[in-house]
């Protein structure tokens, strides 16, 4: 049982189709068993994080800030994909989400650039 | 309960823009696209900081005064911090859940389990009470960090801290409110499929607050 086979979501389908002729309707979410499936993996996830950070010789070395940036970000897109249902929903959605989210993060990185936080290696 | 049917009756009165996409979901969804700008400028602002008090209490270090030699422990309490992260997990099941039940209202409910996950309010009661025990939490740990001398505007830390935190705390609290009006319009007159929209803008916004938190408690608990 999981996301789309054993279901119809059609939030105001015939609407949207009378008044959007050219555009893409919203496609099925997720089943209470993938909500559950994610929660357990976001979870767990969580445990990995808090684990890491116990662990003294992982906190000392290169590898521990970005893994816990990938976890982070992987725990953001799951939840934006699942439980936000961006994964499903129109793609303007995701334009209006993404959009600002990535000139945020831009500005982030530049302002890490400009304060030190980040170098570039010239030569 | 082996099939999520969404209903598609529409309400009376249509908000569609013409992509055929309800205008107040846009609107959210633009609403949360002007949220991650606040969000990820009050994050730099930690991030330029971080480092750069002259006096503690530190996030993650021993500090001690030289002029008293008070010895202040490392502030942050990550087992604390952690509970309450997964306390926001869980709430985003729940809302998630609460949806689903008032998107599958009118589906019959056979048995136990099905009545259990298609019943609105206790979801709704289940993701509020969330929101309440993560807002405790975050009441104990800044009372706990004022006692042991991080305030606002003892350092950098704690000025662009409790900030960063303050602000995520307000929109939990925000979301709470939310929540308790939907409650109060399922105990009203009940929530039908016909409401979906309305809980679905209301669990967008509740999921936005939890991504953040995410974000948060990796760059500031974390990473040290």
């Amino acid at each position: 049982m999981d996301s789309h086979a054993s279901m119809t979501n059609l939030p105001d389908s015939a609407e949207a189709h009378a008044h959007a002729p050219h555009g893409e309707v919203e496609h099925a979410h997720p089943t209470w068993s993938t909500y559950w499936k994610v929660a357990l993996i976001l979870t767990l996830i969580t445990v990995g994080e808090v684990w890491a950070y116990y662990i003294p010789s992982f906190v000392a070395s290169r590898g521990f800030v970005p893994t816990l940036l990938i976890l982070s970000a992987l725990k953001f897109v799951i939840v934006v994909m699942f439980y936000m249902h961006l994964k499903y929903d129109h793609r303007l959605f995701r334009v209006l989400f993404t959009g600002p989210l990535l000139i945020a993060g831009l500005t982030l990185i530049a302002l890490m650039f400009l304060f030190g936080h980040l170098f570039i290696k010239v030569m | 309960m082996s099939a999520t049917v969404v209903h598609t009756s529409a309400p009376a009165h249509h908000h569609y823009t013409t992509l055929g996409l309800d205008s107040r979901k846009v609107a959210i969804w633009a609403f949360i696209g002007s949220e991650c700008m606040l969000f990820v400028s009050l994050i730099s602002t930690y991030l330029i900081y971080k480092g750069r008090s002259v006096v503690g209490p530190l996030p993650h270090e021993v500090w001690t005064d030289p002029t008293t030699g008070q010895v202040f422990k490392p502030i942050l309490n990550i087992p604390v911090t952690s509970a309450s992260t997964f306390v926001l997990l869980m709430s985003s099941l729940f809302m998630v859940l609460a949806l689903a039940a008032v998107q599958n209202k009118e589906l019959p409910k056979r048995t136990r389990g099905e009545r259990i996950l298609g019943s609105s309010k206790l979801w709704l009661w289940a993701t509020a009470i969330a929101g309440a025990t993560f807002l405790g939490f975050q009441a104990f740990e800044f009372t706990s960090f004022v006692h042991e001398g991080l305030t606002i505007r003892r350092n950098l830390f704690g000025s662009t801290f409790f900030t960063l935190t303050g602000f995520h705390g307000a929109h939990v609290t925000a979301g709470v409110l939310w929540l308790v009006t939907l409650l109060a319009i399922d105990y009203r007159r009940g929530l039908t499929s016909r409401d979906s929209l309305l809980v679905d803008i209301s669990a967008l916004y509740w999921h936005f607050v939890d991504v953040v938190w995410i974000v948060i408690f990796t760059l500031v608990y974390l990473i040290k």
